[in-house]
């Protein structure tokens, strides 16, 4: 399982800084989400893949038995998703009052503010 | 003394919250800007003076015993840090208030502007890495908005990139954290100081590789820095000004953390990297400049050039090296965020930064002029002031270890800072105005931009004529940094 979703967190990797690396603003928003997609699941994979094994104590049991899920990477996840999300919507607004601006969706366009 | 450590984080969201509460009242949300900002160098002073006499200070939060919980630390390192914010904060505060337009004060920039404190005392004060990030995105949240609060073309242009950079580097972070976890079990710094000590394997390298690119991107190293050029000059001269003086400083903070407590095994590579990559970042840096006509651009470039320095001192990696370092931090932060203000200063009375269209303020504003010589002579390393003793500590510990080209890039960079400065000051003070005589009324500079540019420019030249008292500081700090079994001790409460 770990490998399969290795190269799924691989492929994910690529394919977001491809979208990213285009000159197209709605080929970046793409790039950014799957980007952020791809952080969580590598995190969520790289502590380790436990099967149907809750960390729930069982009524009167001192500590859990050994094989069990690992809750803290997907509360680290979780706080990622949130933050992420806000800043996807902000990004969003703000491309789209830049295309307002730009009337275009190439990216090399938003270089006028740079020229000497 | 708890509650020392807790305060620079609760002041900041506290006047946030005030600010918001006072909604439409313009009056109560300036003077609560101030006053918080006020309270928060305030308990930035208590903090050192606590951290000074008692040593590491460390507090657990929930009371979940480190590693488990999330640990706010503060050494002398953060300490000197907080202050710093806590001064650049309440200058950039009082010079706001004349520089930042009623509407944009009306869309809530002084509730974000404390918000942006707030990130930057935590990121400073965080014993965990986890937690870093979460005090990056807050920080970045709020920087975010202000770039493009106001929403002139330029600033959501600039806002774009600046966004898209750092979220990228974010990313770039939270896959290290990932890495992390999963290899060693934990993000509390401490603890993965005591767990990766001594032991160089791959997965640390790598991790401290996209450390080194994630914080390189927030810091503006070489060749990372492209975004900050490109953004930095866009929003008002009050929010440039705070971001020059802080927001790429807690990228260097966190380099200078992770690089002296968690990844020293193997510093000839890591270390090595990094005074390849200052080196390339402070003569780039300049060199951008040396094209630049117009001031908030040029001094965008400098910002990336002096940060070379000090990363620097970090990749040399010795005590007297990363005390330089510190040093340099110090006086950089005030120098920029005083040439930024003045640069405001000039804006508002002739309402452009383009050199080519303005001249003539030697003449019209003396004492302006004479504000503008001690940052800027400081900047370029020009004795007594505060940056001859920066750069004199910083190439006498690279000396010190025989490493000669960095002494020669750092010397030949302050020449061609030097360069920038004298162009700045002949371009806009010296020569005569092109407007020519016809522009008869003189704007006057209000009293609330003069005041912060005053009180900068006074600590400028205090740092230069003590320079000891602020070396000795440091090099305690540096002290702390390279031997850090004191911290991980506060922390975890065991010697390791």
């Amino acid at each position: 399982m770990e490998t399969v979703l290795a190269i799924v967190i691989g492929g994910l990797y690529a394919i977001s800084f491809y979208l990213m690396l285009r000159r197209s603003m709605v080929k970046l928003i793409l790039g950014l989400v799957l980007f952020s997609q791809a952080v969580n699941l590598l995190i969520f994979t790289a502590a380790g893949l436990t099967r149907a094994q809750p960390p729930i104590l069982a009524e009167g049991a001192a500590a859990l038995p050994a094989p069990y899920a690992d809750p803290l990477p997907q509360a680290l996840i979780l706080t990622a998703i949130v933050i992420s999300f806000g800043v996807l919507a902000f990004t969003l607004t703000l491309t789209r009052r830049a295309h307002a601006g730009l009337q275009d969706d190439d990216l090399d366009e938003l270089g006028r503010s740079d020229r000497l | 003394m708890k509650i020392a450590l807790v305060l620079p984080i609760l002041i900041p969201l506290l006047t946030a919250i005030a600010c918001i509460l006072a909604g439409a009242s313009r009056a109560a949300q300036r003077g609560l800007s101030v006053l918080g900002a006020g309270a928060l160098l305030a308990a930035g002073l208590w903090l050192a003076c606590g951290v000074h006499t008692g040593g590491i200070q460390a507090v657990q939060l929930g009371n979940w015993p480190a590693p488990f919980g999330i640990t706010l630390v503060a050494d002398l390192f953060s300490a000197i840090m907080v202050v710093v914010a806590g001064f650049i904060g309440l200058c950039v505060a009082i010079f706001a208030l004349a520089n930042i337009d009623p509407a944009r004060e009306r869309f809530s920039f002084h509730p974000l502007y404390h918000v942006l404190l707030m990130g930057v005392c935590g990121a400073f004060l965080t014993g965990d890495l986890f937690n870093l990030f979460v005090w990056f995105e807050v920080m970045l949240m709020a920087s975010f908005v202000l770039i493009a609060l106001g929403g002139e073309r330029p600033q959501i242009e600039g806002a774009v990139k600046y966004l898209t950079l750092n979220f990228i580097s974010s990313g770039l972070f939270l896959t290290v954290l990932g890495i992390l976890y999963g290899k060693f079990g934990t993000l509390n710094m401490a603890d993965l100081a005591v767990k990766l000590s001594g032991q160089q394997s791959g997965v640390a390298l790598s991790s401290a590789m996209l450390l080194l690119v994630a914080f390189g991107i927030k810091a503006g190293l070489f060749p990372l820095f492209f975004w900050l050029p490109a953004s930095y000059h866009t929003p008002p001269v009050a929010v440039s000004a705070i971001f020059a003086g802080l927001l790429t400083k807690v990228g260097v903070y966190a380099l200078v953390r992770v690089f002296t407590l968690i990844f020293t095994a193997d510093p000839a590579t890591t270390h090595g990297l990094i005074v390849i990559v200052s080196v390339l970042t402070m003569v780039t840096g300049v060199l951008g400049a040396a094209a630049q006509y117009e001031m908030r651009r040029l001094l965008g470039f400098h910002i990336i050039s002096q940060i070379g320095y000090i990363t620097l001192g970090l990749g040399l990696f010795t005590p007297a090296a990363v005390a330089a370092s510190i040093f340099f931090l110090v006086h950089n932060i005030l120098a920029k965020t005083n040439l930024f203000l003045i640069s405001g200063a000039v804006g508002h009375v002739r309402g452009t930064g383009q050199l080519k269209q303005i001249g003539g303020l030697y003449h019209d504003y003396p004492w302006l002029a004479l504000l503008f010589m001690i940052p800027a002579m400081s900047l370029a390393g020009i004795p007594p002031l505060s940056g001859f003793f920066a750069k004199f500590a910083l190439v006498k510990s690279a000396l010190a270890i025989e490493s000669y080209i960095p002494v020669v890039a750092a010397l030949a960079v302050g020449l061609l800072t030097l360069y920038s400065m004298t162009k700045i000051w002949a371009e806009a003070f010296w020569k005569a105005d092109p407007a020519g005589a016809a522009a008869g009324e003189r704007k006057a500079v209000p009293a609330l931009m003069l005041l912060p540019i005053c009180a900068m420019a006074l600590l400028t030249v205090l740092i230069g004529l003590f320079p000891e008292t602020l070396l000795g500081l440091a090099s305690q700090a540096a002290g702390q940094l390279m031997n850090p079994s004191g911290y991980i001790e506060a922390v975890l409460g065991k010697t390791p």
